[in-house]
């Protein structure tokens, strides 16, 4: 038998069937509202009129109760508290830092839900309840991207009080 | 068989391009006008269901932030099928037969306008022969075309006829997309899109939302006078290979018509879920409809086609004429999957 006869004569055991899809992606309304105010370097939510929740990034209804936001939007500070953290000692092909970092969950002040980001702190100083501030990127580098935030920093303020967050944990 | 009718429908009118809402926001007002149409709160709502793709949306698990739309607290009871809504329905259906729901909230969304909807389409062929050669929606359906036409099972001129006939109809439906005075004559002069289809022997691609709401007996008679009852739902899927299928004729339709007694009585209104002239044809023939009745009295498909919603408003649009007393007894029909695939049909009726 020929090399290409015994080729042939071998069962398909693997089928390559590259595929790809293009998308024109639209934020939509909401989101781009965020997206919008973030690149002049504010962070913008928007309240729950049920509940009064902020939640953050806006987005186009509230999850709990199924009814609209509107255009109201509710501008927060980038303060905001460590709610939990971890400790990342493996690579991640996104993420570009030098292994170990610390990735934070943040409530932002004036927001009811979290935002996930990494923190430039000693491994030894990041607990829970820890006050923090983003650190963003030169202005004239802002676009409308959460990649403006480069990461948060301690600042020098009394931890928050647990029961301040601990609906968030 | 407990009693289940279609008591509520809204839907977002159909259109070529959403500029500025993502899916999740052209869904939440169709939403937001059926709990005012029904008075009914998503508290009210024993179980929720839903249609829509996450290839159209390209981000998987897209379909969950959907219930961004609902309001999911307190924690809701609720599904999702990839597929159009009317499937999302006969699952809703099937939970309020078990027993274990009285109301339902059935929604379908769709907004195809972000990818290219023939090439996306392809990814529901067999992954191993058809969809490496990725041959788009509009050729397949050029294929089976080509062998009614060579077959003699339809003329082109039937399938203008359609075209001629849903885009007269859809000038009373505000949420149509395609609608107009045509003529044959004139839809057959256009140049063919995929020979033999012209672009008027396809469905649009279209933006939209819609959603239903169902209930058992006395809840039904309680939300509406004249409640749409379903007397009879089926969906048959045939082979995913076209080469052990008969293109000619939609067997599936057939057998989900005979089940779910789609000819023990008259029908008045018929609404089809075809995205292409030939399909419809092949579609009403299976049914076995007289001329007697009305079909696509909205338009159908071919009117607007909003992707995972389209087959959902047809049952819609046909309960929303038994609640009228425009009809007593209607058809409504969706379909799934390349060259009629799988078919649902739904029969409705006003006693």
């Amino acid at each position: 038998m020929s090399p290409d006869e015994e080729k042939t004569n071998q069962p398909v055991t693997v089928l390559a069937c590259p595929i790809s899809l293009d998308y024109a992606y639209s934020a939509g309304q909401s989101a781009s509202r965020f997206l919008r105010a973030i690149a002049d370097g504010k962070l913008v939510g928007q309240r729950c009129p049920v509940d009064g929740r902020v939640y953050f990034p806006s987005r186009g209804a509230c999850p709990m109760h199924g009814v609209t936001f509107g255009d109201d939007a509710v501008e927060l500070s980038d303060k905001g508290t460590v709610v939990t953290f971890s400790i990342v000692r493996v690579p991640s092909q996104n993420i570009a830092l030098p292994l170990p970092y610390i990735t934070i969950n943040v409530l932002l002040d004036g927001a009811d839900t979290i935002l996930i980001h990494v923190l430039d702190a000693k491994l030894e100083d990041v607990h829970m309840g820890m006050r923090v501030q983003a650190v963003w990127k030169p202005r004239e580098e802002w676009t409308t991207s959460t990649a403006n935030i480069l990461y948060f920093r301690p600042i020098p303020e009394p931890d928050a009080k647990y029961d301040s967050y601990k609906e968030h944990i | 068989m407990r009693e289940v009718a279609v008591v509520g429908f809204t839907q977002s009118p159909s259109v070529r391009r959403e500029p500025n809402r993502n899916e999740i926001e052209i869904l939440i007002p169709v939403i937001q006008a059926l709990r005012e149409q029904t008075g009914l709160s998503s508290k009210d709502f024993d179980f929720i269901c839903s249609g829509s793709s996450d290839y159209l949306a390209g981000q998987s698990f897209a379909f969950v932030s959907g219930l961004d739309a609902v309001g999911a607290w307190p924690p809701v009871c609720e599904s999702h099928v990839e597929m159009d809504g009317a499937w999302a329905l006969y699952e809703a259906w099937v939970k309020i037969q078990m027993g274990y729901a009285d109301t339902a909230l059935v929604y379908g969304f769709g907004k195809p306008s972000m990818g290219d909807l023939p090439l996306t389409m392809a990814l529901q062929l067999d992954p191993y022969m058809m969809m490496p050669l990725w041959p788009d929606a509009i050729s397949i359906a050029g294929l089976q075309a080509r062998h009614c036409i060579e077959s003699g099972v339809l003329r082109p001129e039937d399938m203008a006829a359609a075209a001629v006939r849903d885009r007269a109809n859809a000038k009373s439906n505000p949420n149509a997309q395609v609608k107009g005075d045509f003529s044959v004559k004139q839809l057959l002069a256009e140049p063919f899109l995929v020979n033999p289809l012209r672009k008027s022997d396809c469905a649009p691609i279209s933006d939209g939302a819609s959603a239903i709401v169902l209930a058992a007996g006395d809840r039904a008679r309680k939300l509406r006078d004249r409640p749409a009852w379903i007397r009879g739902i089926e969906h048959i899927c045939e082979p995913m290979d076209f080469g052990v299928r008969d293109l000619g004729r939609s067997r599936s339709t057939e057998i989900a018509a005979r089940k779910a007694g789609v000819s023990n009585d008259k029908i008045d209104v018929a609404e089809l879920s075809a995205p292409f002239t030939h399909q419809e044809i092949l579609v009403e023939r299976a049914l076995g409809l007289s001329q007697k009745t009305k079909v696509n009295p909205s338009g159908g498909a071919l009117a607007g086609n909003p992707m995972m919603a389209v087959g959902l408003s047809r049952i819609g649009e046909s309960a929303s004429r038994i609640w009228s007393g425009e009809a007593d007894r209607a058809v409504a029909h969706a379909t799934s999957g390349p060259c009629l695939q799988q078919n649902l049909v739904c029969v409705l009726e006003g006693n």
